[in-house]
């Protein structure tokens, strides 16, 4: 799988609306100060790397849903934070503090609506003493709704000029200036990964129902609450750098359990990897399909991804009857 | 091994459990029985703590659970539930590996040779084997039971406590099963702890029944102290009538039909 996903960074990398040749790109990767060279590292490697750990952080984020909730249709999306992302990035949009405190505010003020979510969704569940789960993805459902309903009044209400940035954004795109924000996204889903391995085991007992997984040992309280806030700020922080980026998280996960089972182990690191595979892939065909202009990557996921995923099942049913 | 003390215990609605009390030695087959809504399930609850008594104690080994981890409690007892709900399918031998969960050391990664040894024993002892491959969600309601006992068995608690184990099956599975329990607590000195719905079965495998009414016990005992047709009539509400059985000369009990008439004919 890793094979796989070097071979996809590769040929990504090769691909370009710059129209390199082979030959140049070979001879740019050993050669400094080239045009080629900074076309290659400055541009096209920090956006796949970019993608590899959005695509990652989002999977995950969603096979860790996906077992604590231990309901097939959860993603990162369902409980509400991208809205909160979303709201708080239009905000920010709408009353022009990204022309104040310069492009950085974007990510920053998407990130504080994703918390502010994320907190929400948390109290609610600490003063219930016990997590309930299908209320709170309940809520989280309907804080999904009031955040996009909030954001069509604001965009009902806003400058043309001010929309189009709005679009543009949710929308999702890799394409991310800041160097910075790039390694901060890496660091974090990493992060994430390794925190998610620390409760693997948690999660397997987990497959056969909370009271089962009491049985086997496990806090059952403690492990969702840890769970819940490793998806959250992984699933924060990919929306608040690249925009609401669909489907990944919801896709990823089926298709990887479908390939490797329900063993979190083995599942968290191949949802990871497909993850950012596949979002690499997708970028990689967002930027040549209609060069020199892109499509938006999101486009891509949906479409590609929604007909792989059909086809799958339909294979799987062939198969095993 | 284990102590109930005076446990009041239920759902926020109410109380269930109305001052329960018994004592467990080591090596008995103990049966629960009593009709819907008496409690027995919420009594198998509060010994495994998932449900907090508001008042009482659970005390195994001379320790009070509440003092304990989960980590801890899940060593020393097992529970084989009624039923599973997975969303996510596993196989049978992966599933049976869960249970090795609680033994696992903290940076414990891989299943050991220790672990496999376990699971290939508890496979054979529940004759598993040859089910290895295939999906749980795809088992029979035998088949499921076996599994369960399985990766309870690897657990290798010392206590075990099942939840109606033989209701949904057939009478040779209902056999195989408790047949698997008997030979289970007889050979490999298990404590075992059952929820009945079949009085004639609890009678025929436990050495000692707790009959429970309203959340109370009503009565405990070897099982021609508690199966009489007086207890009985009075806990289940309706007339039967208690014989010895020609096999084991255990309690067995019959039932009549149309009460009413019964009623009237005497």
């Amino acid at each position: 799988m890793l094979i796989f996903v070097l071979v996809i960074g590769f040929i990504s990398l090769c691909i370009g609306s710059g129209g390199l040749y082979f030959k140049e790109i070979i001879s740019g990767i050993f050669t400094k100060g080239t045009p080629e060279f900074s076309i290659l590292f400055d541009i096209r490697l920090p956006r796949i790397i970019l993608a590899f750990v959005v695509g990652g952080a989002l999977s995950l984020a969603g096979v860790i849903l996906q077992g604590i909730f231990r309901n097939p249709l959860v993603e990162p999306y369902t409980l509400g934070i991208s809205g909160g992302a979303a709201l708080g990035v239009t905000l920010n949009i709408v009353f022009g503090i990204a022309s104040i405190f310069g492009t950085m505010s974007m990510p920053i003020s998407g990130f504080l609506g994703a918390i502010v979510v994320i907190i929400f969704l948390y109290s609610l569940s600490i003063n219930r003493r016990i997590l309930k789960m299908h209320e709170l993805l309940l809520c989280g459902v309907m804080i999904s709704f009031v955040c996009s309903s909030i954001l069509m009044l604001l965009m009902a209400i806003s400058k043309t000029e001010n929309l189009h940035g709005i679009i543009f954004w949710m929308m999702g795109s890799l394409e991310q200036p800041n160097i910075n924000l790039i390694w901060m996204t890496l660091f974090v889903s990493i992060l994430g990964l390794i925190a998610s391995y620390f409760f693997c085991f948690d999660l397997n007992a987990l497959l056969l129902g909370e009271e089962e997984a009491t049985h086997l040992g496990i806090n059952v309280e403690k492990t969702k609450r840890a769970l819940f806030i490793i998806a959250s700020v992984l699933t924060g922080v990919s929306v608040s750098v690249v925009g609401i980026i669909g489907f990944v998280g919801l896709l990823v996960p089926h298709f990887v359990r479908m390939f490797v089972g329900n063993d979190y182990r083995i599942l968290n690191i191949s949802a990871f990897i497909v993850g950012g595979g596949f979002l690499i892939f997708c970028d990689t065909l967002a930027r040549i399909v209609i060069v020199p202009l892109e499509l938006p990557v999101g486009v891509i996921t949906g479409i590609l991804g929604g007909i792989l995923f059909i086809y799958a099942i339909l294979k799987k049913r062939l198969i095993f009857g | 091994m284990l102590e109930i003390k005076n446990i009041f215990c239920g759902y926020p609605e109410g109380f269930t459990l109305k001052n329960v009390s018994f004592k467990l030695e080591k090596k008995e087959f103990l049966g629960i029985v009593g009709p819907n809504g008496s409690g027995k399930t919420t009594l198998l609850k509060t010994i495994t703590r998932l449900l907090k008594p508001k008042k009482g104690e659970v005390i195994i080994d001379g320790v009070n659970i509440e003092k304990m981890k989960f980590k801890e409690i899940a060593k020393k007892i097992a529970v084989v539930p009624q039923i599973f709900n997975m969303e996510f399918d596993i196989n049978v031998e992966e599933f049976i590996f869960l249970g090795r969960i609680p033994l696992k050391s903290t940076f414990q990664f891989l299943e050991n040779k220790n672990d496999e040894e376990v699971v290939k024993n508890a496979m054979e002892l529940t004759e598993t084997v040859k089910l290895k491959e295939r999906l749980v969600n795809s088992l029979s309601g035998g088949e499921i039971q076996r599994v369960a006992i399985a990766r309870a068995l690897v657990q290798e608690p010392q206590l075990l406590l099942l939840d109606e184990p033989t209701s949904h099956l057939d009478i040779g599975h209902q056999i195989r099963i408790l047949d698997l329990l008997r030979k289970l607590n007889k050979e490999n000195l298990l404590t075992i702890v059952a929820i009945f719905h079949d009085l004639n079965l609890a009678s025929e495998y436990c050495n000692r029944l707790l009959l429970m009414k309203e959340g109370k016990t009503y009565c405990i005992g070897k099982p021609e102290e508690v199966l009489t047709y007086q207890a009985l009539e009075e806990v289940y509400d309706t007339p039967v009538i208690v014989q010895k059985s020609i096999v084991s000369g255990k309690p067995y009990i019959l039932v009549v039909p149309h009460p009413e008439e019964y009623k009237q004919s005497i």
